[in-house]
């Protein structure tokens, strides 16, 4: 695990825009559930709290020519990638002026100009898309790199060792992010897997890897560029676990008799907002009155993103056959 | 026309495939250095390299899923999977990814993925290499199933299949490989029309895939005996056209399905209940059908014979049928 990178290659407006993220999902995610208590979303909702320093110090490194395969747990990365935060929250609303207009809901966020590729809710089924993905861009010789995130329970599944498998033997540009949060679902990870250290795995098919702390957005990105550079350097796929945690139920559903309360508040502590806070304010780049900012400019976000979603239209019911096919036969 | 085998039809029209457009690749379980497990891509290595004929892990579902990703990212991927039996393992790529993706994303990615597959009982392999689970796949909206029968369509479908802007499945007949036949110059216009491979005025009988080479050989007895069957070939499962059944049933307003899967919850029956609902008024005499009997596929030759349809069955029910009071 790393510990926390000095900010010294860090300007000042890389650090607070670092810090506007997490604290724009953070928000996002928060104003989600008051939603979802209000009736105006429906369905599963997984909430991202807790694991934001992931998303945020993986996706801005990426170009806008590379692709993104997600998960159910996908608004930040949705977020960070360039969706807006009204067409993700449309969507959640099921909305028609949502990315998928109302399809495909909290689970399933698309977005083809951005190359977000989903928005997968069948845990690991994306892997296999991500390493297809890939293997059209090494056919084609484009120097693109394909991120495939999933969690710890996705390494449960076969198509992770026949992904990384096939992925390692073609030597295909696909970057493995797993966001260990150390539960799949309500199971802990050292009851679904014998062997807990994830990246481990990726020595038994000749892959490089690493392990991060998942909560320290510097370390998550200084990881993440090791590895970008390493996939698109043409050497391979890479596995990179990075070690998170969910501060929230898994889903709405979920009463959480898996963990103790003291769990959860010992993780609080390692709160990946707080701790970029406090490391930028006691090394000068930040001062309370600018977060205060940040957060006025955030409300303000996501006041505009309900009013987009609140104002949308609901697809008219003539449209349920609509793109089943590109082209009906 | 000339004389070739089915399994020569369907190189055929994978090289052309190959040939024509630089995108299009297959992959799959041995379809590079030992040629194909039904031998359908010998040959084809030497000619276009191991990038565009590449062996794959036994890894149904991930290459599968590779497949739909590949054509996500402009690809034009061919993927075949040895045999319908094992494409179980990557019916969830199929069913949760490839079919689902342009719907659920509000019609945001087209998946051009061509997906070829063996089928079907008949030579003694036992229940996990025998059985027909091409109905279930035809169960699914988002994607498009064809059955090619004839060595015309299997020729010809595959290119029609890769100028689908949707993931298309084709299940070739395993027993239809060694098959020869007439293959036509000119390529059918579509591959979503059934049609009529045999005229008749007595009985409609509809079918497809392996199963019509045992409805005209009971055609041609029965004709012998002074019924007349019309043989409609449906060639596509999914969408089902059942246009020229219709057309048919107003002149022989009997019908008799003879479909490989098993009969609860089949394509037969899915047939049937569209004949009723279309066509109860042509009918005088309830629609028949010959199906697998309901157990996993013995291995014995005797049992097994008497599991999936034969002529003889489809004989005595087509006579049963005419008889019908």
């Amino acid at each position: 695990m790393d510990d926390a990178p000095a900010t010294a290659s860090l300007t000042r407006v890389a650090a607070h825009e670092i810090l506007r993220n997490m604290l724009r999902i953070r928000r996002l995610e928060e104003k989600s559930a008051e939603l979802y208590s209000q009736g105006k979303i429906r369905g599963f909702l997984h909430l991202y709290i807790g694991e934001e320093a992931v998303a945020v110090g993986a996706i801005p490194l990426l170009t806008s020519d590379d692709a993104i395969v997600a998960t159910y747990r996908e608004h930040g990365h949705a977020l960070i990638r360039g969706m807006s935060a009204g067409s993700i929250l449309a969507e959640m609303y099921g909305k028609s002026n949502g990315c998928c207009r109302g399809r495909g809901g909290s689970m399933h966020l698309f977005d083809a100009g951005l190359r977000f590729y989903g928005g997968n809710a069948i845990v690991a089924g994306g892997l296999p898309l991500a390493v297809g993905l890939a293997l059209a861009d090494k056919l084609q010789q484009r120097p693109r790199v394909t991120v495939c995130l999933f969690g710890d329970g996705a390494v449960d599944e076969g198509e992770f060792h026949e992904s990384l498998n096939l992925a390692a033997l073609w030597k295909l540009p696909v970057l493995f992010l797993c966001e260990n949060n150390l539960y799949a679902m309500g199971t802990a990870l050292e009851r679904h897997e014998s062997q807990t250290k994830i990246f481990a795995k990726a020595d038994a098919y000749g892959i490089a890897s690493a392990a991060v702390d998942g909560m320290v957005v510097l370390g998550v990105r200084n990881a993440m560029r090791t590895a970008i550079d390493y996939v698109r350097q043409g050497q391979g796929p890479y596995l990179l676990e990075a070690r998170t945690y969910r501060f929230r139920a898994h889903s709405m559903y979920d009463a959480e008799l898996y963990r103790s309360h003291e769990e959860v508040d010992e993780w609080k502590h390692r709160d990946p907002i707080q701790l970029f806070t406090a490391l930028l304010t006691s090394s000068g780049l930040l001062e309370s009155t600018e977060v205060a900012a940040m957060e006025l400019d955030i409300a303000e976000e996501l006041a505009q993103a309900v009013a987009t979603a609140e104002a949308g239209a609901w697809e008219p019911v003539t449209d349920l056959y609509k793109d089943v096919y590109t082209c009906p036969a | 026309m000339s004389r070739i085998t089915y399994r020569e039809a369907v190189r055929s029209g994978l090289c052309a495939a190959l040939r024509e457009d630089p995108l299009v690749f297959l992959m799959g379980e041995d379809v590079g250095r030992y040629g194909g497990a039904y031998a359908c891509s010998k040959g084809m290595l030497a000619e276009f390299g191991p990038e565009r004929i590449r062996d794959t892990p036994l890894s149904e579902s991930t290459f599968v899923g590779a497949g739909i990703g590949a054509a996500l990212g402009g690809m034009r991927p061919i993927v075949e999977v040895m045999t319908v039996n094992f494409s179980l393992l990557a019916l969830d790529q199929i069913l949760n990814t490839a079919a689902t993706l342009r719907h659920m994303s509000g019609g945001q990615f087209s998946v051009p993925v061509v997906i070829r597959m063996a089928t079907g009982g008949g030579r003694q392999l036992a229940a996990q290499h025998s059985h027909s689970l091409e109905g279930w796949y035809a169960h699914i909206p988002g994607i498009k199933v064809v059955a090619p029968a004839t060595v015309t369509d299997a020729r010809y479908m595959l290119p029609l299949a890769l100028r689908e802007p949707d993931p298309v499945v084709i299940f070739e007949h395993a027993l239809l490989y060694p098959m020869e036949g007439e293959l036509e110059d000119v390529s059918p216009e579509t591959m979503f029309k059934a049609t009529v491979r045999r005229r008749g005025r007595d009985v409609t009988l509809v079918t497809y895939g392996g199963s019509l080479w045992k409805s005209l050989q009971a055609a041609d007895e029965l004709a012998g005996r002074g019924i007349e069957v019309e043989v409609i070939d449906l060639r596509s499962l999914r969408p089902l056209d059942l246009e020229p059944v219709l057309a048919s049933l107003k002149q022989t307003h009997r019908a008799v399905i003879v479909d490989e899967g098993w009969r609860t919850g089949s394509l037969a029956a899915e047939i049937s209940a569209q004949i009723m609902e279309r066509g109860f008024y042509d009918l005088d005499a309830p629609v028949a059908r010959v199906c697998s009997a309901e157990v996993p596929i013995p291995y014995a030759k005797q049992m097994e014979d008497a599991a999936l349809p034969s002529v003889k069955q489809i004989l005595s029910t087509i006579e049963e049928l005419v008889h019908h009071e």
